[in-house]
């Protein structure tokens, strides 16, 4: 069950993300995390959504993704060298000692604190999810007060490009 | 200068312009508009049904029997949600329906109004495509969009939900009809990739064990003369999938006859011990290829569909190609000829030989034989029936059947010799649709002889339609099995649970359906045996009913099974031949 990254163009239409929500469904595949927003042409969006599966379930997920008549294109990134980037904001008690730990702690990830209240940092991070991961572990479960993440965008490297053309 | 019209005027012209004929439909509050374009024209026949349910599968019959979008009207809320069933029908099949569903103004969208359901929502996991209209003047663009995205590719059904505020008839727009579209997300594959045909070839030339096992691809793909012709060019066996009968001549010396859960002995085993499969226009239902894991091991297998989802799906194809029947298999024809003049000795003939006798011998051991399980004396079977009819349809009926034993008795004695005959819901197994469907068939075809051949419980599912068949006087011809149970459901009891006829019996309930059909207007008949049998089914079909709808309420054996049946979970070879019979020799 290996973890996939599979990016989509899609028509920018009322109704096409529900057909792709509504296939995983419908076909029992999993989605870990989607992300979706119009790109720079503003009739199409670009869906990035991470699933597991053996290499035959993903072969189904991007023949039935195809077949759905919005959909433009589709890629598995994972089938080559690319980029993956996820973004969090995370509300982290800061009190005391913990205060300046934490402060530490976001330098080391690259984070940037963007709120702060009397007992609290909000840091933003980006990054591959495991380095989210990994920031959420070093910074502890009972200092974590709150995590928003969006979800993994990814592009491959190089000239390969995904796009109308 | 355009021509001025309102949201539902464009409608009805764009079904005008798309050359549609019969519109099946029921009118409500949301699809009003609508109805009243439909009252002020004349080109497109409106039918009104009884049920939703059954217009969508009158325009699936209609659809299947000519290759041409059968096309629905209904209502928003319970219309919409009643053509749910027929359109999850036509999905499973792939057959190109266009169904129009009134909706509630888009100001009161989402406000839960009176009839308001979201029914590209609620229909969206059983269509090929759906349109909400968002405003009047797309009409004839969606309209022309959705039969494309219907007929094209792998065919499906497609949803064009309209709201009721864009066919107000005061709000006028310039109506043009778009003569061509173009989708930039959906382009069918029109043509098989040529190395793949090449491979195809190949393999079938060396072939020493092989079989041709096609499905409905066949018939939707339009593609039946052409495998006709390869088979018989390579003397190779074919076997037809429920769907796909009709694809190669039934009567052929090398039509196996249907294949799995109640296929023929002959069929099955040929698969199992084959070395080469071409599967066409198939896609390895479970109910063909039993476990997956099992199936045909010594196989080498070619997969050609349309649709490149439904290939390596189940089993994995040894060489895919994915294009349209017709054009893959006129190409793969025209390289086997050019092989076969190159090199005529390029098919072992020795080795195609010595399997002919294997499936002789196959033949010979069961070959639907009933008559040799019941001799003499016995009550009326279901095979009897179903061969009469047969006979005296000279096998050039349109059949139309519903779901369960008498499906199975239908397809496995009923030969059929061209495409588009044969008419029944395979893939969703849906009760009811076999009279609605009948009635599709009979209008896209009204001097056909149109049988449908049903079960009592399948046939109460949609029976309201004989009123339809009165007020439209469809001379359909209804064979009705009557076991006075639901059959199929009864035998899987007999067989895995101990003979416990859990809720699949009303013996005591049953209407008589010779004084129902006659209440319609219908003329009704009734057989408890073979003679009975043999001097109806002549009337009939005699000129003397030929404009009439004939009701047969045949009382058949109610304890016969389907046979051969396979055996759950086992490879295509398992299965069971007889009642309390021992699983069949794996030889």
């Amino acid at each position: 069950m290996a973890r996939r990254i599979i990016a989509v163009l899609l028509e920018n239409e009322a109704g096409a993300l529900s057909r792709i929500i509504g296939l995983f469904a419908q076909r029992n595949y999993n989605i870990e995390s989607l992300t979706v927003a119009p790109t720079e042409d503003a009739t199409l969006s670009r869906l990035t959504l991470t699933t597991a599966g053996d290499d035959s379930t993903i072969e189904q997920i991007t023949k039935q993704l195809n077949k759905l008549i919005e959909v433009v294109k589709v890629v598995d990134l994972t089938d080559g060298d690319h980029l993956e980037r996820e973004l969090m904001l995370v509300k982290v008690r800061a009190e005391g000692l913990r205060r300046a730990e934490t402060k530490r702690t976001a330098d080391i990830f690259r984070g940037q604190i963007v709120d702060v209240t009397s007992d609290a940092y909000t840091v933003q991070l980006t990054g591959p999810s495991e380095k989210l991961d990994a920031f959420l572990r070093a910074i502890g479960q009972p200092a974590v007060i709150e995590v928003a993440r969006s979800g993994v965008a990814g592009i491959g490297r190089g000239d390969k490009v995904l796009s109308l053309k | 200068m355009a021509e001025m019209l309102s949201g539902a005027d464009m409608l009805i012209r764009a079904l005008q312009d798309e050359g549609v004929d019969y519109l099946f439909g029921y009118p409500g509050g949301a699809a009003l508009h609508i109805y009243d374009a439909i009252f002020r024209q004349q080109k497109v026949e409106h039918i009104l049904v009884r049920h939703e349910q059954a217009a969508t599968h009158m325009a699936d019959g209609y659809a299947r029997a000519t290759g041409r979008p059968g096309v629905v009207l209904v209502t928003s809320g319970p219309g919409a949600t009643n053509a749910i069933t027929g359109i999850a029908t036509a999905y499973m099949d792939s057959t190109p329906i266009v169904v129009i569903s009134g909706q509630v103004p888009r100001n009161v969208i989402g406000t839960d109004a009176f009839q308001e359901t979201d029914m590209v929502g609620i229909s969206r996991p059983v269509v090929k495509h759906s349109f909400l209209v968002q405003d009047a003047q797309e009409i004839p663009e969606v309209v022309r969009k959705a039969f494309y995205i219907a007929s094209s590719g792998r065919p499906g059904p497609v949803v064009i939900d309209v709201p009721k505020d864009t066919t107000d008839p005061n709000e006028e727009f310039p109506y043009e009809y778009p003569r061509d579209v173009s989708l930039r997300s959906y382009n069918p594959t029109t043509r098989g990739h040529g190395g793949q045909i090449r491979k195809a070839v190949n393999l079938l030339l060396r072939a020493k064990r092989p079989v041709l096992y096609t499905g409905g691809g066949i018939v939707q793909g339009n593609a039946a003369e052409c495998l006709t012709a390869l088979a018989r060019l390579l003397d190779f066996p074919v076997t037809n999938t429920l769907m796909g009968l009709g694809g190669f001549p039934g009567t052929d010396r090398r039509f196996l006859g249907m294949l799995g859960m109640h296929g023929t002995f002959e069929a099955n085993m040929a698969m199992h011990h084959a070395d080469v499969i071409f599967a066409a226009g198939a896609r390895f239902d479970d109910r063909v290829t039993n476990d997956p894991a099992k199936f045909c091991p010594d196989a080498r297998i070619i997969h050609l569909d349309v649709d490149p989802a439904s290939i390596s799906k189940i089993v994995p194809a040894d060489v895919p190609i994915v294009g349209p029947a017709d054009s893959v298999l006129v190409d793969v024809l025209r390289r086997v000829e050019k092989e076969l003049d190159r090199h005529p000795d390029a098919v072992d003939r020795a080795a195609l030989a010595a399997w002919w006798d294997r499936i002789g011998a196959w033949r010979a051991k069961h070959g639907l034989d009933h008559d040799q399980r019941h001799r003499g004396g016995a009550p009326l079977l279901p095979q009897q029936v179903v061969q009469a009819v047969y006979r005296a349809t000279d096998g050039d009926a349109y059949v139309t059947s519903d779901v369960g034993q008498h499906q199975m008795f239908a397809a496995q004695y009923y030969h059929f010799d061209a495409p588009r005959r044969w008419i029944n819901s395979g893939g969703l197994g849906t009760m009811g649709f076999g009279l609605p469907a009948a009635m599709g068939v009979q209008f896209a075809h009204p001097q056909a002889t149109v049988v449908c051949i049903t079960g009592e419980g399948s046939f109460m599912m949609n029976m309201q339609e004989l009123s339809t068949c009165m007020q439209y006087a469809l001379p359909i011809k209804i064979v009705n099995l009557n076991n006075q149970a639901l059959g199929m459901v009864k035998q899987w009891q007999d067989m895995q649970y101990g003979g416990r006829h859990s809720h699949s019996t009303y013996r005591d309930a049953l209407p008589d359906f010779v004084h129902l059909a006659e209440s319609f207007g219908h003329v009704g008949m009734r057989v408890r045996s073979l003679a009975e049998l043999e001097e109806a089914i002549p009337e009939m079909f005699s000129a003397r009913y030929a404009d009439r709808l004939v009701f047969l309420d045949a009382w058949i054996d109610p304890d016969e099974h389907v046979y051969p049946m396979a055996i759950k979970g086992g490879a295509m070879n398992d299965m069971v031949l007889e009642r309390d019979g021992a699983a069949a020799p794996a030889k």
